[in-house]
């Protein structure tokens, strides 16, 4: 496991964080998030020409730049940082990422270019209304029909589902329940049959959509009935992936709720000079530090394969969801009143805080997933 | 009849009698309320002198029973109106209580708090709008914030700085200043959960006549403690939530008109406490009520929630009628605080993913949403959880006072942002 970023990482991480700050700061996130799409065309050709972030972890051979897990995980955690509005994790984390576990090498070829260079919005429909983050929720069919699979169901809470180009949806053999008769499909954002409608979500600079499939056209991907493994490896994956970007943004709560405590004067001196107030900040700093720490390793285990890595991923989930929502409530609480109004920033991140809590499941799931990848 | 011969079967026997005898849902509102004050039921716990009958909280509380069981009306209440009638009872003369206590009664006058200014929150002795008295009159100049329903509000609290050169506390006074009027523009400020219910409010050359300042010059702070600590008291989320009626009758429809206008601002107030009532239902509904984490976590939050009523049950029963609440009212709105927290916690683990969704798509049509992004506002508003701590620390235990450096100087050389 890697305790430390090499300079190369580190220099890739400043360059993002002057790119973010200068193309994502508040007044675009406003901008962005007011709109029904939730995010920026151009922006998002920006990303993609001068960065190539959307293929980081994509291998070379499929158009991507080829970088690991530990490289996403700093794309990430900036992107939390910036609360940039993209579909960034929809594409590039949920469907590239199950696209490169389950697809054969012939549909990588032809799905995950398009992908890598951020021409193709893809995204993964795996949750359904009843909002179980496992393969147990899943109750859409797939019925063979000629050479293709026909797909019914509904899919909701699903990541950009309303702009997505291409989504990878997951649904069953009818009959069968669990793991057994999983596979994973693609279909395409315009297939007839398909209802798209955005939720009215929380945090509005992540957009969501419900999913209506009646008799939808879609392609396999990989092997029929062999969905579950890969569907469990890339929501691991994509636990880890989220537990960095909430790291960045806890981080940034904490360092704005520092400078407002030396800036802010009551009772003839800065509030950061009563012992409460540096207590409070004491303790951000340390819960932020244990949540970035294990964001980190889960990382660097993921890109590894280590043995435990799954298990590290629901460890660093847990841990950052708790953190983040934390540092939330504590930024508001340090800045006052001013804190709980829309002109300050702050509110932004934390409805990031309290939706990403829940995305791929809350703390408590997360925790009992850690166990049984211990083995327990 | 007098307190001492008031016991809970008497006081039912008594008010009942009168409600059934004069209750009647055709009358207008503010005739009602006005029968209802001179009656000495409307506020039980008020003075003799001032439509009250002095019985104590528990005695109250078998009147508002009644009144409830047979669907009266009752006086208007809730919102800042009832600080002020609470600090002018302590603090103002008889012109005061006159002029205002029975139109804040019925409703027909509104209130709001102007205390906090962008430069003094917590430090509320630090406030520096001024007001000067010239040509016969106060005029006011300076800029109030995050003051609540000011936009519906016909009188305002003010606390304003008359003297800038003693120490802060000593310079400050308090006055009844009408919002209605050429010198004050009042604009709203919208809040992390869409409402906008507070704002901001400017003053330039407003006017208040000599007659609208209370108690003394200078004894501002005295009266605004009072006002403070009957607010701390009021937050500790103990209050009977107000809601329309449903029921036909033309003094219901003028209730909810009420409701639906003065009221309004107070709307999300019971989400920001949590709405721990909401818990049992929504974890029934959801199924999560078996679900082993859920229920450690559900039963959790009861306890603490449970204990938090029953010990503002204790110090309302212990505080005698008509003697002041005093700093212990904190330790109640530090409760009310961690109750919000846990129960935003318990909201969230309960509904799960749909947690994510807000408005018709979210749980309850965004009951739940609001929730989650309108508790921060308990452990700020009224004074937050930190001045709350330094209270009960200094105050209620006695502990050493930090040291300050802000009170012994005029306050106008004491730092500020
Ligand atoms: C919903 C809502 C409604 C409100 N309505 C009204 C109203 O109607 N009228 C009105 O006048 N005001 C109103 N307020 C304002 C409220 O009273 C103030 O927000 C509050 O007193 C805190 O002041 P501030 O916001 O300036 O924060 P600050 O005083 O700037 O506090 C910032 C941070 O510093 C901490 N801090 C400050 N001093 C100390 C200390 N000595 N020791 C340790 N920590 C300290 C605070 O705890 C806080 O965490 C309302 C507020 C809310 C949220």
């Amino acid at each position: 496991m890697q305790f430390s970023f090499t300079p190369e990482q580190d220099e890739f991480r400043s360059v993002l964080r002057r790119f973010l700050q200068e193309k994502s700061p508040p007044a675009a996130v406003r901008r962005w998030m007011e709109t029904e799409a939730g995010w920026d065309r151009e922006g998002w050709r920006a990303l993609n020409d001068q960065l190539g972030l959307t293929g980081v972890h994509i291998p070379e051979s499929f158009g991507g730049q080829g970088f690991g897990f530990v490289e996403l995980g700093i794309v990430l955690e900036e992107m939390g940082r910036a609360l940039l509005c993209a579909p960034y994790f929809s594409s590039t984390v949920l469907a590239a990422t199950a696209i490169m576990n389950a697809a054969s090498e012939v549909q990588k070829t032809a799905l995950l270019p398009p992908i890598a260079l951020g021409e193709t919005i893809a995204t993964l429909a795996f949750t359904e209304p009843n909002g179980r983050w496992d393969s147990s929720g899943i109750e859409a069919t797939a019925t063979p029909v000629g050479g293709g699979y026909r797909l019914d169901g509904v899919k909701s809470f699903v990541l950009d589902g309303h702009t997505a180009d291409l989504i990878v949806v997951a649904a069953r053999r009818p009959g069968t329940a669990g793991d057994e008769g999983l596979s994973l499909f693609t279909v395409a954002g315009d297939a007839p049959g398909l209802t798209r409608r955005a939720l009215k979500v929380l945090d509005p600079t992540r957009k969501q959509a419900r999913l209506e499939f009646r008799s939808v056209e879609s392609e396999l991907l990989g092997e029929e009935g062999g969905g579950a493994g890969p569907l469990a490896r890339t929501l691991a994956q994509a636990a880890m992936c989220l537990a960095n970007e909430m790291v960045g943004g806890a981080e940034r709560l904490r360092e704005s709720a520092l400078d407002y405590a030396n800036l802010r004067v009551q009772f003839g001196r800065p509030i950061a000079s009563f012992q409460s107030m540096k207590h409070k900040q004491a303790d951000m700093l340390l819960e932020v530090q244990l949540a970035k720490s294990a964001a980190y390793a889960a990382a660097s285990a993921a890109a590894e394969e280590d043995a435990d890595w799954p298990a590290l991923a629901s460890l660093a989930k847990a841990g950052a969801s708790e953190a983040y929502l934390r540092a939330a409530i504590d930024n508001i609480q340090i800045h006052g009143c001013i804190g709980f109004t829309c002109d300050n920033d702050t509110h932004l991140w934390f409805k990031r805080a309290k939706s990403s809590e829940v995305f791929l499941g809350g703390p408590e799931w997360h925790r009992e997933l850690m166990l049984r990848g211990m083995g327990l | 009849m007098t307190k001492s011969d008031a016991t809970e079967a008497s006081v039912r026997a008594q008010v009942r009698a009168w409600l059934e005898a004069n209750w009647d849902p055709e009358l207008g509102l503010v005739e009602w309320r006005n029968r209802l004050i001179d009656s000495g039921w409307g506020v039980p716990g008020w003075p003799n002198a001032w439509f009250g009958r002095e019985l104590p909280a528990a005695l109250e509380a078998v009147v508002a029973e009644e009144t409830r069981r047979i669907g009266a009306v009752g006086v208007a209440r809730s919102g800042v109106r009832s600080l002020a009638a609470a600090t002018l009872l302590a603090h103002g003369d008889d012109f005061h209580k006159a002029k205002f206590l029975r139109r804040s009664l019925t409703g027909e006058d509104n209130w709001c708090q102007l205390f906090s200014e962008p430069g003094s929150g917590s430090d509320l002795a630090g406030a520096s709008t001024r007001a000067e008295f010239k040509d016969g009159r106060w005029v006011i100049n300076g800029q109030k914030v995050w003051t609540t329903s000011a936009h519906h509000a016909d009188w305002g609290m003010l606390l304003a700085r008359t003297d800038p050169n003693v120490p802060k506390h000593l310079g400050l006074s308090y006055f009844i200043l009408q919002i209605d009027q050429p010198g004050v523009e009042v604009r709203p400020l919208r809040q992390m959960n869409g409402h906008a219910s507070f704002n901001q409010v400017f003053f330039t050359d407003a006017e208040v006549p000599p007659e609208h300042l209370v108690a003394k010059v200078g004894d501002g702070w005295a009266v605004a403690t009072t006002t403070l600590m009957h607010e701390r008291r009021g937050a500790d989320g103990f209050n009977v939530r107000v809601q329309a009626s449903d029921r036909k009758g033309r003094i219901y429809e003028e209730e909810r008109a009420e409701i639906a206008t003065a009221m309004e601002p107070y709307k999300w107030y019971p989400q920001r406490a949590g709405r721990v009532d909401l818990i049992v239902e929504r974890a029934k509904a959801t199924g999560a009520i078996n679900d082993p984490v859920a229920r450690q976590e559900i039963a959790k939050l009861l306890v603490l929630a449970k204990s938090a009523e029953f010990t503002s049950r204790r110090a309302r029963t212990a505080q005698a009628a008509g003697k002041p609440p005093g700093p212990e009212g904190s330790l109640g709105k530090l409760a009310a605080s961690h109750v919000a927290r846990a129960a935003a916690h318990v909201h969230t683990l309960i509904s799960g993913a749909d947690a994510m969704l807000t408005g018709e798509d979210g749980p309850m049509d965004g009951v739940i949403a609001e929730i989650l992004v309108s508790v921060p506002a308990v452990s700020i508003a009224g004074g937050t959880d930190e001045i709350q701590r330094n209270i009960i620390a200094e105050r209620v235990l006695g502990m050493p006072k930090e040291p300050r450096t802000d009170n012994d100087r005029p306050f106008r050389d004491v730092p500020k942002n």
